[in-house]
């Protein structure tokens, strides 16, 4: 596993030409952290997570990855967004076709991987099906492997599952969790989702009011083994009602 | 093939309808035929009937053929600029409302009488769908497909050909089909003010009163147009079933 990236955030500001969304945000990632970022709609989750992917650039302030470029990270759309017309196979072999980094490496290796991270997400059944042809959630595992497939030191995560039912989303958060626990690359996971948030990060922030202030920043004092009783428990609980709370204040 | 049973069968009643109207003396002979006086001119004609019939098509085939070509080509080239795509848009809107009636006699001084001017003529009215049709298919790529595309820093040749043109692609086949009727009243166009195939037929037939005349090479017409959308729908097919571009559900 190469090096996790750590993210080092100063004095933050974006603007767009009706709103200011961020202002003088300070933020430090942990590499190998897996943090989520809750907060009320229209806040600028969304648009922290693309000014950190470079889809957009910040309008002041500082915005570093450590260890500095080429440092590979991956994002994950709330759409699968996967291309119709391909297979699971060959949506998942994207990255090497486009990525200039990614093609250099051999054929045999690139099917080696391709298959790897079809196996992290179990669905190596799956290669020759066509998008159409899956479930919601099999279409997030095929966005998934194909976010894996580069290897990923960071993985920028918008609510991926927020569209898909309940069986589906906390089987999904199992493999997630699991995967973090086995290659420990940084995750940045955006969520509505107080439970989600909650189970799957070590440290929660929260974006709140005007400019995205930080309004909380809590560190998650779980058992690091994610079990189903963990779901329900009275401690997962507490954490919680807290950041509910502060939701609403 | 059950789809069309219910057309056919219309067909057949109104062909029978018309007979049955003719034969009474409801309409005049010389201003609607009898079905089967229609049928009677097309086997005793059917040489001349032929050789009009392949002249017309082979002419309509090249101007389908070049517009296909070029029309996509434009577009292609177009679409990589956002200032040469909001120049030529409109004009390729506008161009489908021209009348190409109006532009075939100027077609003639330019070309001269005979096929090539038949060409242009059908080439002309079916290249600005494809045209209008390409570009903005090329454009209907959504917002985060394009972000993914750019999060692996995909060259902007790379991301015309592996997500903006397989997007296109139904937009792309409604602009073809839409030509390919076009290219047909094109080439008529064409023929009654340069001569040769159907369209002359029919201009000759209109000086010696001949509607029979008239209404065979219209059901030639029809039966080309119809051979045109049947093979598209066809081709579309086999595409699909091994890649599934569209993402609407198949006609
Ligand atoms: N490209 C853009 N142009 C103009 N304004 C934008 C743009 N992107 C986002 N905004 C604005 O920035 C604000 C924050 O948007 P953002 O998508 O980051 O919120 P969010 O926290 O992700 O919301 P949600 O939870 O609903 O996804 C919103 O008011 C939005 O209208
Ligand atoms: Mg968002």
């Amino acid at each position: 596993m190469k090096d996790a990236l750590g993210i080092r955030i100063q004095n933050l500001f974006k603007s767009f030409p009706k709103r200011d969304v961020i202002q003088g945000l300070n933020l430090n990632i942990e590499p190998g952290s897996f943090v989520s970022i809750v907060g009320p709609s229209g806040c600028g989750k969304s648009t922290l997570l693309r000014l950190i992917a470079g889809l957009e650039s910040p309008t002041q302030g500082e915005l570093q990855l450590s260890p500095q470029p080429p440092s590979s990270f991956s994002f994950v759309f709330q759409e699968p967004n996967l291309l119709a017309w391909r297979t699971v196979y060959e949506n998942v072999a994207l990255p090497f076709e486009l990525s200039g980094a990614l093609k250099l490496i051999s054929e045999e290796d690139k099917h080696t991987r391709i298959m790897n991270s079809l196996k992290k997400v179990k669905l190596e059944e799956a290669v020759s099906l066509f998008p159409h042809e899956l479930s919601g959630g099999m279409k997030m595992r095929v966005s998934l492997a194909r976010a894996l497939v580069s290897s990923p030191q960071l993985l920028l995560m918008d609510e991926p599952f927020a569209a898909l039912d309940e069986n589906t989303r906390f089987e999904m958060q199992n493999q997630l969790h699991q995967l973090w626990q086995e290659e420990r690359m940084t995750i940045l996971f955006v969520t509505h989702s107080l439970f989600e948030s909650t189970y799957l990060a070590q440290r929660i922030l929260m974006l709140k009011g005007e400019g995205a202030k930080l309004a909380l920043d809590h560190k998650v004092d779980l058992p690091f083994e994610r079990t189903e009783e963990l779901r329900t428990s009275e401690s997962l609980n507490r954490i919680v009602r807290l950041l509910s709370e502060r939701l609403r204040e | 093939m059950k789809r069309y049973l219910p057309s056919f069968f219309s067909f057949l009643l109104l062909t029978v309808f018309m007979e049955l109207l003719v034969r009474q003396g409801a309409v005049g002979e010389s201003l609607f035929p009898a079905p089967s006086s229609v049928f009677k001119t097309l086997g005793e004609l059917h040489g001349e009937f032929r050789q009009a019939f392949f002249e017309t098509l082979l002419n309509v085939l090249a101007g389908l053929g070049l517009s296909v070509v070029f029309g996509s080509l434009i577009a292609f080239i177009f679409s990589l600029s956002d200032l040469l795509k909001k120049s030529i848009l409109p004009f390729a809107i506008f161009f489908q409302t021209v009348p190409i009636i109006a532009i075939a006699p100027l077609l003639v001084i330019y070309f001269g009488f005979g096929s090539p001017t038949v060409i242009a003529s059908s080439f002309i009215v079916s290249i600005f769908p494809i045209i209008a049709n390409t570009l903005m298919g090329l454009e209907s790529a959504s917002a985060s497909q394009k972000d993914l595309f750019r999060l692996y820093q995909a060259s902007r040749f790379q991301t015309l050909v592996k997500l903006r043109f397989p997007q296109a692609y139904s937009h792309i086949y409604a602009g073809i089909k839409v030509s390919a009727g076009l290219s047909i009243i094109g080439a008529i166009a064409g023929e009654f003010v340069g001569g040769g195939g159907l369209g002359a037929m029919i201009d000759s037939a209109r000086t010696q009163q001949r509607v029979d005349i008239v209404f065979g090479v219209l059901l030639l017409l029809s039966l080309m147009g119809l051979t045109f959308v049947a093979t598209l729908a066809l081709i579309n097919k086999v595409i699909l079933s091994r890649r599934p571009f569209a993402s609407l559900p198949q006609e």
